[in-house]
């Protein structure tokens, strides 16, 4: 059984910060189907849409019938171990620094036989269940877990390595102003976190549950305003070696399109929060937590955004709002290949609308603070990129990832003219 | 199915092998350039007399085949590029005699050669194949260790081989080895060295992997009236399979695809294996050696450990295999790993091994085996050669 | 004649017979803002981005880009600020006349009351007492309410609560008073606001601006250092930015007064 990962001891100064290496990233075309399934934490592989044949390793026609219809479908994920081997050495110095290093051959009870990264609870030629992990090149890779939990199981070096677990992990919350800030807190304590650092900005501005978030457990209140350059600076010259894992909460929102506004003085705001605010914190804290992937039990591992899930496709009663999140969304993506070489993940959750007072004229389902917060600590624990909260946001994203042009259509309709 | 052809009148000729060398600086054209001068002044030949030209190489990129002939200033009406790793040796030997025999060539040279730089055989790990990069490397990076050392785990789960199996075969090759000048390795070995060694990737230690080195064969095939009328010495070609991507709906490779057609193999050189004077198989790991003595037929599935327990695979022994030392302690030369076991059969049927001749070697087996693209080896081929008068 | 008061006041300013006071906060990111209901345009808060800074995208300069209001930190009000002066001639920063720039002051001092009470007025009988130990106010004067506010920082400063900012500020009829009995040229708090925090709700709301604005008058608002001021006998230069058809502007705020040696 894993034994429970210890709170890592404080660093030596001393000693040099070990440089961030990675498992290999070439892939296939094909092959990125499967990173892109591992980016939402699901398993998938190809099927042929004419024999039914499941393929393994991802290619471009049937290995059965030729077909060049092969699908990604999400697939069971039970199988059992043929072989296995545990590398003492290799060429790579991603995997030599981490060795020895558990591998195995299983066979899939849906037929293909894969090679994948074995957790250390699995028993010899025993049962397993396989997930889809993006490892630390962002790339996906099949990994096999018990059948049965073990307690500490996360704690697993080789699955840790896939993750972004907050436990033992100091995480900074950007705005202490946004309603869901105490849930995601608890719940990260709740997770292991080791410290919580929550960003506030305008300390001379009161809002509700100022208090309470000071005093919740594990956490820290510091100045920071993602409006402010100097203040974002100030606040990663202070804590930017120690932030292991960053959750940009902080957004702006304010109903309406552009008629409505009629200025873009509110639209200035919300990129001022929503997409410049990101910017500056990439830009004081992207480069230190870059340079620490790598730095013992608690490296810096993840980045989180929260984004509105109309980022993907306009909601123009929201129109300016969606704009500025569809900018945050697309510099989430150039983050996620600046941040890639160094390993550091981004991670993005898409809500639909929640519990906060801007949209308490639509109807529900909304998400709770609660459900984001879990979303979150979830999503970090398998390690995911992409991940919707929220009934609207994954029946949203469904659409989307159907049509994104029939979708806009359906976000756009104007209802009966004159 | 039709039945193949026979090779009669079809000889190998001119076996010649560069000493091998851990690192290089040259490149993989300066190798192969050597191997086929060497092969060529061995029959006594210009490069103007080759007219056809077959190239197995990993470290050749940018050229191929096509390339050499511009690089070597060879013109062949006949040329063929080879990238089957372990499987080459045999391949080219099927094709060019093929050529030979329907008359679109004379004379080929079939050449391997590949050099090998301090990191070049990571960076030949890192396009080695697509099914490699996209779902084997991940997992380790170990390339040809991890995998061969899980179908090593299955096969000794399956069949309870032991360690000490695989070591005879390490040991044995290893004295074969101290009689070839040209191999890598030096140094005696012994049991409990190869016990002692320190694990690589389990169950596989440092004595069960090949050395990745630099160097180059060659080989010449031609009519045996060209070689007869040039005086030059030659082995016979009794039969040879090849077969690729054999039995895949085994979940592990446990066999190879000479189980395909080795019936056929031994009908064609009209003999059983235990006429075979001689045998060369591929061995980049010595369980991959197990495989091979049982689907060439010389013992059942799985029998291959207890098989060779009873047999002494030294060059005087009574089953003489790899016999200048194989890959395991000759080293691996890229693409010519899948020459050093061809080569070495010429040599010994042709009475021309020197150090390493089995005294009165009439007909040897030479395997191939290549090309793990995934989890497994896709290509094998095998071939009986006879000496000039057997 | 002039030419030899200019050359006097050069000479007082450099011996210290006149001393300069700087009425102005820095203008600092920190630094609040008023606060409308967030339905609204909201005023900027002052950024500073820097551009370069003696390196790759400047190798010999150092210099800022800035985002602010024409109301943020200690700024100037002109008539156009409200719906009360939008008719009025030369009602932008950028009309009004320079000589309005520069003008007496009298301070009158509230520390007193804004101590013991947030939501202080200043009444019109206050100022009538004010007068009766300072004298009337002379026409065409600044007047500054001292609260002493200016020493609160943080969350104190705007004292926002539920209901809304709670800070002093001037009654309806105060300023009328002012106005209309003393022909000020302008109103000058420490506050956020010419009005009080809690001025939405006299009738009509925010008189201060309402008034003020409405007769062509003024308003300075964050200011500092007040208590160093004399009641009477001080002058103050108040020159915004030349913002075309501008409402206000953040500026330098100083006064000259009587030194130690006088």
């Amino acid at each position: 059984m894993t034994n429970p990962l210890l709170p890592p001891p404080r660093k030596d100064p001393q000693k040099r910060t070990v440089s961030p290496t990675r498992p290999p990233e070439a892939r296939s075309r094909a092959a990125l189907g499967l990173s892109a399934a591992a980016a939402e934490g699901r398993f998938a592989l190809q099927q042929c849409t004419e024999c039914g044949k499941i393929q393994y390793p991802p290619r471009d026609a049937c290995s059965n019938c030729l077909s060049t219809e092969l699908r990604w479908k999400d697939t069971d994920c039970l199988g059992s171990i043929l072989a296995e081997t545990r590398l003492r050495t290799s060429i790579k110095p991603y995997f030599r620094e981490r060795t020895p290093w558990r591998t195995g051959t299983v066979k899939l009870d849906s037929g293909p036989v894969i090679i994948c990264h074995l957790h250390g609870d699995c028993e010899r030629n025993g049962r397993v269940q396989i997930i889809n992990r993006l490892d630390r090149s962002g790339q996906a890779v099949l990994f096999a877990l018990p059948q049965k939990r073990s307690l500490y199981m996360e704690d697993d070096p080789q699955l840790r390595a896939m993750t972004s677990d907050p436990k033992h992990r100091r995480i900074l919350i950007t705005d202490a102003r946004n309603p869901n800030t105490p849930y995601i807190a608890k719940s990260l304590a709740a997770a292991g976190a080791s410290l919580i650092f929550i960003g506030e900005s305008e300390n001379w501005r009161p809002y509700p549950g100022q208090e309470a978030v000071a005093q919740l457990d594990k956490v820290e209140v510091l100045p920071l305003d993602v409006t402010d350059t100097q203040s974002v600076q100030k606040l990663a010259g202070a804590i930017g070696g120690k932030t292991d894992i960053l959750i940009n909460n902080a957004h702006f929102v304010r109903p309406g399109g552009v008629f409505v506004r009629g200025d873009t003085a509110m639209a200035k705001e919300e990129i001022e929060v929503n997409y410049f605010g990101l910017m500056r914190l990439a830009q004081a804290f992207g480069p230190a937590m870059c340079t620490r992937t790598a730095d013992g039990e608690n490296a810096a591992v993840a980045w989180v955004n929260i984004l509105s899930v109309h980022s993907l496709s306009n909601n123009p009663q929201y129109g300016c709002y969606s704009a500025s999140n569809a900018a945050a969304r697309s510099l989430s993506q150039s983050l996620r290949a600046e941040f890639r070489t160094a390993g550091l993940r981004v991670m993005n959750i898409y809500c639909g609308p929640t519990e906060d007072d801007w949209y308490q004229p639509l109807p529900p389902p909304k998400v709770s603070p609660e459900t984001v917060a879990k979303n979150l600590v979830e999503g970090l624990r398998n390690g995911l990129e992409e991940t919707y909260c929220g009934d609207v946001a994954k029946d949203l994203f469904e659409r989307f990832r159907e049509s994104p042009h029939i979708l806009e259509r359906e976000m756009t309709l104007a209802g009966e003219g004159p | 199915m039709q039945r193949r052809r026979s090779y009669e009148g079809i000889v190998l000729t001119a076996p010649f092998s560069m000493p091998y060398q851990r690192y290089s600086i040259k490149t993989a054209h300066w190798w192969i350039a050597r191997a086929l001068k060497g092969s060529l002044s061995l029959a006594g030949l210009q490069p103007a007399d080759v007219d056809g030209f077959t190239v197995s190489s990993f470290t050749l990129f940018p050229d191929t085949a096509v390339g050499l002939t511009q690089h070597l200033g060879l013109s062949p009406r006949w040329l063929d590029h080879i990238p089957m790793g372990g499987a080459s040796g045999v391949v080219a030997l099927r094709r060019a005699a093929r050529a030979v025999q329907c008359g679109d060539s004379d004379i080929v040279a079939c050449v391997a050669g590949d050099t090998n730089h301090i990191d070049s055989f990571r960076l030949m790990l890192s396009s080695f194949s697509r099914f490699a990069s996209d779902a084997s490397y991940p997992y380790g990076y170990g390339g040809p260790n991890t995998n061969f050392a899980l179908l090593t785990d299955r096969y000794m789960q399956e069949f309870g081989a032991t360690r000490e199996d695989f070591g005879r075969i390490c040991v044995a090759q290893r004295k074969n080895a101290l009689l070839n000048p040209g191999a890598v390795m030096k140094k005696p070995l012994s049991l409990s060295d190869y016990m002692k060694a320190k694990t690589i990737s389990d169950p596989i230690a440092l004595f069960d992997c090949v050395m990745p080195c630099a160097g180059s064969d060659a080989f010449l095939v031609m009519r045996q009236e060209e070689a007869e009328r040039r005086k030059i010495p030659f082995a016979r070609i009794a039969g040879t399979i090849e077969r690729h991507n054999a039995h895949a709906e085994d979940p592990i490779q446990l066999r190879g695809g000479w189980t395909v057609d080795v019936d056929e193999l031994w009908d064609m050189a009209d003999c059983s294996p235990d006429a075979i004077d001689v045998v060369q198989t591929y061995d980049d790991y010595p369980v991959i050696v197990a495989m091979q003595i049982e689907d060439l037929g010389f013992c059942g599935k799985g029998e291959a450990p207890h098989f060779l327990s009873g047999k002494d695979m030294t060059i005087k022994g009574d089953f003489p295999h790899n016999t200048s030392g194989g890959q395991l302690s000759a080293g691996q030369a890229g693409a010519a790993g899948g020459f050093i076991g061809l080569v070495e059969a010429i040599r010994q049927v042709s009475q021309q091994a020197g150090g390493t001749q089995v005294g009165g070697a009439k007909i040897a087996l030479v395997s191939g085996f290549g090309m793990i693209n995934y989890d497994r080896g896709v290509c094998s081929g095998a071939a009986i050669l006879k000496a000039a008068n057997p | 004649m002039s030419m030899k008061l200019l050359t006097k006041l050069a000479t007082a300013i450099a011996d210290g017979s006149v001393k300069i006071v700087d009425l102005t906060h820095t203008l600092d990111p920190d630094f609040p803002v008023i606060i409308l209901p967030p339905e609204f345009n909201q005023c900027a808060r002052f950024r500073m981005e820097e551009l370069s800074a003696y390196d790759h995208r400047g190798p010999a300069w150092k210099w800022h880009n800035l985002t602010l209001s024409e109301h943020t930190g200690t700024h100037f009000d002109a008539p156009s600020h409200w719906i009360s002066g939008r008719d009025l001639p030369d009602n932008s920063v950028d009309a009004i006349a320079p000589e309005q720039f520069i003008g007496p002051v009298v301070v009158i001092d509230c520390t007193l009351g804004a101590a013991m009470d947030e939501d202080f007025e200043l009444t019109a009988p206050f100022i009538s007492d004010w007068e009766s130990n300072y004298g009337k106010i002379p026409n065409g004067c600044w007047v500054l309410m001292r609260t002493d506010w200016s020493k609160k920082s943080g969350r104190n400063y705007l004292n926002m609560r539920e209901d809304g900012p709670h800070s002093p500020g001037p009654t309806p009829e105060a300023i009328r008073f002012l106005i209309e009995e003393r022909d000020i040229r302008g109103f000058g708090t420490e506050t956020v606001g010419t009005d009080a925090g809690q001025g939405g709700h006299y009738n009509p709301p925010y008189p201060a601006h309402y008034f003020l604005h409405g007769a062509g008058k003024y308003g300075l608002q964050c200011l500092a250092n007040l208590d160093q001021l004399p009641p009477t006998g001080a002058i103050l230069l108040a020159a915004p930015l030349k913002i075309k058809d501008g409402t206000g502007s953040p500026l330098r705020v100083m006064a000259m007064i009587p030194g130690g040696n006088t």
